[in-house]
C-alpha cells in the first residue's frame, strides 16, 4: 500500500488540470467542488499510505520509489522518486487534511467571487507543489516544490490584484521568497560538490546522509545556515519576516492554508529533513535556535499591536514558526513537528474564523471595529474561542502539550532562549486575549460610525454551514491533537513513530521525568499570566489605548523602514542615477557620439568629392607620381 | 642611319606627358578621350621599342591586347558621351557633376 504514494500527487494534480481546461464551464460552485473532492483524494491516499507504513517494522519505514530518471549528467543522475517516511507522512496527513477542509470553506467563501474558478486552479496547484515538496526523495524535487509553493503564494496573495496593495504584497513576499531560494540553491550546490549526489537517502553511497563524512565540519555550518537563510525566506523569520503579514491581502482561505498549515512549514521541514547535516554543526544549530527564539519573541511583541484581525493572526504565525525554529536549533525536531501538526489546526481554525467573522461584517477587518460578535455568530465564536485558548497554551488543549515540548527541549539546552520562549508564551497569551475580547467581547462598535467617519455596518450574520464544518472539524482537533504526543505515554505516539527518522541518539540528552513537572507549571503560569493581564487592560469599553500600541511595534520595529532606509532608497536613488546620467549621459552619449563622429568626418571628407573628373584625373597623376617617385628613391639610394 | 631606342622612349614619354596633361586641363570630354588615346599609343610605343631592344616578342603581343582594350573603350566612352549629349547637349566634363558630394 506504501506504494500508492503517487496518488497523494496525482489526485491535486488532476484537480489542477481539470480545472485548468474545464473549470471556466463548470463555474461557481462546480469547480470549487471538484478542487475540494480532489483533495479529500489525496487526504485518502495519505490515508491508505500511511497505513501501510505502520504496517511495516519500525527500522523499515523507509521506502524510497524511483518512477523515471528526470536528467543524468555525467555522475550525476536524478530520479523523480517519492521519499515515504515517518517525518514525510506525518505532514502529508496534516497538509491533506487541513488543506482539505479550507477547500471546502473556500467554496463558501469565494463564493460570487469573479475569479472564483481561478482561485481553486490555484489553491490545487498550491496543494501539490506542497506535497511534491514533502515527498521528493531529492533535494531537486524538493526544490521545485518548494518554487511551486512560492509561485502560488505570489499568485494567491495577489488574487485581488486590481487592489494596488494586494499587488504590490503578492510581489513583496515573492521577492523575499526569492532571497530565500537563493541560499537552498547554493546549499544544493554544496552538498553536491561535497557529496556528489541529491538524494536523500537513496541511490549510490546511500545518498546525502550516507556521505556525511565528506561534509567537513566547516562545509555543515554553511549548509545549515544557507538552509537556514531558506527557511526564514519561506517560513518568514528575520530577518525575512516582513513579506507574511503584508501577505494578509489574500483572500482569508489563502491565508489560513499558506500562512497557517503548509507553506510557511515547509522552512521548518526542510531543516527537519536534514536533520543529520544539522547534527554535523553545533554553530549552526545555536544559530539555528537563536534565529527562531528571537523571532518568535519579536513577532509575539508586535502582534500585541496590530489592529487588523488578520495581522495579529500573521504574527502570531511568525511567532509561533520561530517556536519551531528554535525547537530544530535545541535538536528537538520531534517536538517542532508536534508544534507544526497543532499549530496546522489552531492557526487554521483561526484564520477561517476569523474569515467567517470578516465574512459576517461585510469585509471589515478592523479590530477596533468589532465587538460583541457573540451575540450574532454564536458557532464562529465558540470554535474561535476553542482555537484561541489552544494557542495561548492554556491546558488541556493542543498548544499547551506542543508549546511546553518546545519549551521543555529549549530549557534543556539554552536557558536564555528558554526564558525568552517563556517571555513570548505570555505574549502569546495576552495578545490572543486582546484579539478576542475585542472581537467578541465588548459592545457592538460596528453599530456606530468609524473614527475616520466610516459608516456603520449592517448587522453580522452568522456564515453557511459550509463555512461552519471546517470550523468544527479543526476545532475538534485543535482540542484533541495534543494526545498525539503525550509526555507520560511512550508507545504509539508521534514521538516513537518519527524517532526513527531522527535517531535516537539526537534525543539522548531529553530531559528526564522529573524537571517536567514544574516546567509545565511556569508555562500555564505564562499563559494564565497573559490572559488575566489582557482581561485587566482590555475590560472597559474604550479601545483606543494608544499606550498599550505603541507606534514602534504598531510600525513592526521599524523592520520596514529600516529596508527601506539601507536598500529601498539607495536602490531608487542607484536607479535614477543610472537613468538620468548613465542611460542619458553615458551610454546615449556613446552611440549619439559614433554618430556625430561619422558626420563630421562625411562632413569633412564629401569634399574631395567635387564631382569634377578633371580633380579625380589629377588625384591618380599624383598618385603615380609618388609611386614612381617612390621606386626611382629605391633605385638610386639602393633601397 | 637608325635611331637608338632612347630617341623613341623619349618620343613615347613627351607623347604621354602631352596626353595626361591635356586630360587634366581640357573640359571637353572628346578632346579628354583624345588625350587618353594619346597616352595609351605612348605606351604601346614603349612596349614595341622595349620588345624591340631586349628582343621579346612578349611586348608587342600586349599592344594588340591594348588596341583591343582602348577599342572596346572607345565605343563604351563614346556611348556615354554621345548619350550625355542627347540629355544636356553639353560635352563639357564640368558639366557632368552629378556625382558632387
Amino acid at each position: 500500500m506504501v506504494n500508492v504514494a503517487y496518488l497523494m500527487l496525482l489526485f491535486p494534480l488532476a484537480g489542477f488540470l481539470v480545472l485548468v481546461a474545464f473549470g471556466r464551464r463548470m463555474g461557481d460552485p462546480v469547480a470549487g467542488w471538484v478542487g475540494t473532492i480532489a483533495v479529500f483524494g489525496s487526504f485518502v491516499a495519505a490515508c491508505v499510505v500511511l497505513a501501510g507504513l505502520l504496517g511495516l517494522s519500525e527500522s523499515h519505514r523507509v521506502v524510497v520509489h524511483d518512477y523515471f530518471t528526470w536528467f543524468q549528467v555525467g555522475g550525476l543522475s536524478v530520479p523523480v522518486g517519492t521519499l515515504v517516511d515517518p517525518l514525510s507522512m506525518t505532514m502529508c496527513m496534516f497538509v491533506t487534511f487541513v488543506s482539505a477542509f479550507i477547500h471546502l470553506y473556500s467554496i463558501g467563501y469565494m463564493k460570487g467571487d469573479r475569479d472564483y474558478t481561478k482561485f481553486f486552479v490555484y489553491l490545487n496547484l498550491f496543494v501539490f507543489s506542497m506535497l511534491l515538496l514533502v515527498l521528493g526523495n531529492n533535494l531537486l524535487i524538493t526544490f521545485i516544490g518548494w518554487e511551486g509553493v512560492g509561485v502560488c503564494s505570489y499568485w494567491l496573495v495577489a488574487f485581488w490584484f486590481h487592489r494596488e496593495s494586494a499587488a504590490s504584497a503578492g510581489k513583496k513576499a515573492f521577492i523575499y521568497n526569492r532571497i530565500g531560494d537563493a541560499g537552498f540553491l547554493v546549499a544544493i550546490f554544496l552538498i553536491f560538490e561535497k557529496t556528489g549526489t541529491v538524494q536523500y537517502e537513496s541511490g549510490p553511497g546511500g545518498g546525502i546522509f550516507g556521505q556525511l563524512p565528506h561534509l567537513g565540519g566547516g562545509t555543515a555550518t554553511a549548509v545549515v545556515l544557507l538552509l537556514l537563510l531558506a527557511a526564514t525566506g519561506k517560513s518568514a523569520q528575520i530577518p525575512l519576516f516582513n513579506w507574511l503579514p503584508d501577505a494578509m491581502e489574500g483572500p482569508t482561505p489563502v491565508s489560513a492554508l499558506i500562512h497557517a498549515a503548509t507553506m510557511v512549514t515547509a522552512g521548518v521541514y526542510l531543516l527537519c529533513r536534514m536533520n543529520p547535516v544539522l547534527h554535523l554543526t553545533g554553530t549552526g544549530a545555536e544559530v539555528v535556535a537563536a534565529i527562531g527564539g528571537v523571532t518568535s519573541f519579536v513577532a509575539a511583541t508586535i502582534a500585541c499591536a496590530q489592529q487588523d484581525i488578520k495581522k495579529v493572526l500573521a504574527f502570531s504565525t511568525v511567532s509561533q514558526i520561530g517556536y519551531m525554529i528554535l525547537a530544530v536549533g535545541s535538536g528537538a525536531y520531534i517536538a517542532a513537528i508536534f508544534l507544526m501538526v497543532a499549530h496546522a489546526f489552531f492557526k487554521g481554525l483561526l484564520f477561517l474564523g476569523a474569515g467567517s467573522v470578516i465574512h459576517g461584517l461585510h469585509d471589515e477587518q478592523d479590530l477596533k471595529r468589532m465587538g460583541a460578535i457573540r451575540r450574532y455568530m454564536k458557532w464562529t465564536t465558540v470554535t474561535f474561542t476553542i482555537g484561541y485558548l489552544a494557542i495561548a497554551g492554556i491546558p488541556p488543549l493542543a498548544g499547551f502539550w506542543a508549546k511546553g515540548d518546545v519549551l521543555d527541549n529549549t530549557y534543556a539546552h539554552y536557558k536564555v532562549l528558554w526564558v525568552i520562549g517563556l517571555v513570548t508564551a505570555v505574549l502569546t497569551a495576552y495578545y490572543m486575549s486582546r484579539l478576542e475580547i475585542l472581537t467578541f467581547g465588548g459592545r457592538p462598535r460596528f453599530e456606530q460610525p468609524g473614527p475616520q467617519g466610516e459608516p456603520a455596518l449592517a448587522e453580522p450574520h452568522e456564515s453557511p454551514w459550509i463555512m461552519r464544518i471546517p470550523l468544527i472539524v479543526l476545532a475538534f482537533f485543535a482540542f484533541f491533537a495534543g494526545a498525539l504526543d503525550l509526555p507520560w505515554v511512550h508507545t504509539h505516539d508521534l514521538q516513537s513513530f518519527l524517532a526513527p527518522v531522527f535517531g535516537v541518539d539526537l534525543y539522548n540528552d531529553h530531559l528526564g521525568d522529573s524537571p517536567l513537572w514544574y516546567l509545565a507549571v511556569a508555562d500555564v503560569a505564562a499563559a494564565l499570566a497573559g490572559l488575566i493581564v489582557a482581561v485587566w487592560l482590555w475590560r472597559g469599553d474604550e479601545v483606543y489605548q494608544p499606550a498599550l500600541e505603541p507606534a514602534f511595534l504598531q510600525r513592526v520595529w521599524y523592520w520596514d523602514d529600516f529596508y527601506d532606509t539601507i536598500i529601498g532608497r539607495p536602490s531608487q536613488r542607484l536607479a535614477t542615477f543610472c537613468a538620468w546620467v548613465v542611460d542619458s549621459r553615458v551610454i546615449d552619449g556613446a552611440v549619439n557620439g559614433t554618430a556625430h563622429l561619422a558626420k563630421v568626418t562625411g562632413t569633412a571628407a564629401r569634399r574631395l568629392q567635387t564631382g569634377y573628373a578633371r580633380n579625380y584625373a589629377l588625384g591618380i597623376a599624383i598618385g603615380m607620381a609618388l609611386i614612381i617617385g617612390f621606386m626611382l628613391s629605391r633605385v638610386w639610394w639602393g633601397g | 642611319m637608325s635611331l637608338s631606342g632612347a630617341w623613341y622612349l623619349g618620343l613615347a614619354a613627351v607623347v604621354f606627358t602631352i596626353g595626361a596633361i591635356g586630360l587634366l586641363v581640357r573640359r571637353n570630354v572628346l578632346i579628354m578621350f583624345m588625350c587618353i588615346e594619346l597616352m595609351l599609343n605612348a605606351a604601346n610605343l614603349t612596349f614595341v621599342t622595349f620588345a624591340r631592344m631586349l628582343n621579346d616578342i612578349g611586348g608587342q603581343a600586349v599592344v594588340f591586347f591594348v588596341l583591343v582594350v582602348a577599342a572596346a573603350e572607345v565605343v563604351v566612352g563614346l556611348g556615354i558621351v554621345v548619350t550625355n549629349y542627347r540629355r544636356r547637349a553639353t560635352t563639357m566634363a564640368d558639366d557632368m557633376n552629378a556625382l558632387k558630394g
